[in-house]
């Protein structure tokens, strides 16, 4: 699933013969460098293909002396998946990660014989991936900040009060998200000190926004996406009888990796 | 190409004979079409993807790249479009490098035949190709199977009925550029609204003798609304066990990767 500046990753624990759980911890996320890989389908496959791409990794790395982009991981993934179009193995990969120079977020997903799905918000794999899709796409919001957020709380009311203006001269549209309201306030270089409302709302801009530029601290994205993707599969796998036993989240940041192990139903 | 790997097939058989269903493959469904005008060719197709009755992509691409001046429209099995079309494109860039001369839309359509007649449908592509070389404009349909076909407008995929039909309706002989993407986007339009294995939005090719333009999302008859509230969950809803963090830094005792200063003109001390 993709945020704002990041990327989450995130899988049940159930090993399962059909309806025979035979293990409640099978992570299916691997890490290589800077890409994570989550495999689904069937276990031995699951084994085998996070091997194979271990080695293959590790030679592109031996060989091009970097790591590799998720971007080149996808392509390796397809290729390699396609080479057995007619005796494939039984899964379905899914890839995220941060592309280390430009420091998008990147997610794909595959079919088990390589057709890579490119997605600009969220993939999922897997026995749950009905009840998925729904969770996800009631839940899953662009640039994930909570649309909630009260600017009257958030804001003096001065300033709460400008947008209103601006919103009503036509400046900022009226479904214009919070997060874009945030950013044009704080980045553009709207001339707060324009015209007639120099008087009334000119003081305390720019001192405001100097003085509380750790606001935007407060709606860092890494944690409410980790909300919405566990929050999106623990439901999800709730309503699927073949997934569950807790689950890994993994929350990709530029400069760090948090893997969360969550508590979820054990039936 | 160096074929394919079947190491796996015996063992797939026989987990299939045990009754471990085969995994669905991403199908396009999809509607694509072509249309010839004076000056050009225009092709077009829908952008959903499906996994039985799932969208499994709300906006992939179906316009594929072979030459500048030629490109492909694809439906049937998403994988073998996409990877068919991606190695004739390679042996028609090598072929063009080696002979000097454009590539031509007819040895690219002799190609894409030949290879899937090899295969005996078993790589389900089902192709429009559309170009510009110097013999011409030209628009073929490529069938799994092998067989071929020349025409002035096609449609092909789940829904080419619905799509045949605004052909059949608005064709005429001699049409304009903008004539012939209007009538694509309208065929393509019926397929997405009228067929269940095509949606979302239109993507048109536009080749000419002298340029190709791509007009992605050329139409978007179904954006999502805006939602009127948000569903978000607070923070700290979800029980955490556990919890660990790495960070790059911690990540630096495994990647032992350093810039190492460029060592100047060092060779060239023998003056």
């Amino acid at each position: 699933m993709v945020g704002k500046d990041c990327v989450a990753i995130a899988c049940d624990l159930r090993l399962g013969l059909q309806a025979l759980t035979v293990s409640n911890n099978f992570p299916k996320i691997f890490q290589y460098g800077d890409v994570l890989l989550g495999l689904t389908g069937l276990a031995t496959d699951v084994a085998t293909v996070s091997d194979l791409f271990r080695y293959k990794v590790n030679m592109y790395r031996l060989r091009e002396e970097r790591n590799i982009a998720p971007s080149t991981f996808a392509n390796l993934v397809s290729s390699s998946l396609y080479e057995r179009r007619f005796g494939p193995y039984f899964v379905s990969p899914v890839v995220a990660g941060l592309d280390q120079k430009t420091g998008k977020p990147f997610i794909c997903g595959f079919d088990s014989i390589g057709c890579i799905d490119f997605a600009k918000d969220f993939i999922v794999s897997g026995t749950a991936t009905e009840q998925l899709f729904g969770m996800c796409e009631s839940l899953w919001e662009p640039d994930m900040v909570r649309l909630d957020l009260d600017f009257r709380t958030l804001f003096p009311p001065g300033i709460f009060f400008y947008m209103m203006i601006l919103l009503k001269n036509g400046q900022l549209n009226h479904d214009v998200e919070c997060s874009t309201i945030m950013h044009i306030i704080c980045t553009s270089d709207l001339n707060f000190t324009n015209a007639s409302y120099q008087s009334t709302f000119a003081t305390g801009f720019d001192e405001f926004f100097a003085n509380n530029l750790n606001l935007l601290d407060d709606l860092q994205c890494p944690e409410d996406l980790f909300e919405t993707i566990s929050q999106a599969l623990l439901n999800a796998v709730d309503r699927d009888a073949l997934s569950g036993w807790g689950a890994h989240v993994y929350i990709i940041e530029k400069d760090k990796v948090t893997k969360r192990l969550l508590k979820g139903r054990q039936d | 190409m160096p074929g394919f790997d079947f190491s796996n097939y015996n063992r797939n058989a026989a987990l299939h004979a045990r009754g471990v269903p085969l995994p669905k493959a991403t199908s396009t469904g999809t509607t694509i079409v072509g249309c010839i005008f004076d000056g050009g060719v225009v092709i077009a197709a829908d952008t959903r993807a499906t996994s039985g009755p799932i969208v499994a992509d709300k906006n992939c691409e179906k316009l594929h790249y072979i030459a500048p001046q030629i490109w492909c429209a694809g439906a049937g099995t998403a994988a073998d479009t996409e990877f068919t079309t991606s190695l004739i494109s390679s042996q028609l860039e090598l072929h063009s490098l080696s002979t000097d001369r454009k590539p031509r839309v007819v040895t690219c359509m002799t190609m894409l035949k030949q290879h899937l007649f090899r295969y005996q449908g078993h790589i389900g592509a089902y192709l429009v190709v559309a170009g510009v070389d110097p013999t011409g404009t030209h628009l073929f349909t490529v069938h799994a199977h092998g067989s071929t076909d020349k025409l002035p407008y096609v449609t092909m995929g789940s829904g080419s009925l619905a799509a045949m039909s605004v052909f059949e309706t608005q064709w005429k002989g001699s049409l304009t550029e903008q004539d012939a993407v209007n009538l694509c986007s309208e065929a393509i339009q019926a397929g997405i609204f009228n067929d269940l294995g095509s949606g979302s939005n239109v993507d048109v090719a536009i080749i000419t003798k002298d340029k190709t333009t791509l007009k992605r999302n050329h139409i978007k008859p179904n954006e999502r609304s805006k939602k009127l509230k948000s569903y978000a969950f607070e923070r700290g809803t979800t029980a955490v066990l556990k919890e660990k963090i790495i960070t790059k830094k911690e990540l630096g005792r495994f990647v032992d990767i350093e810039e190492v200063e460029p060592e100047g003109e060092k060779m060239d001390v023998d003056t």
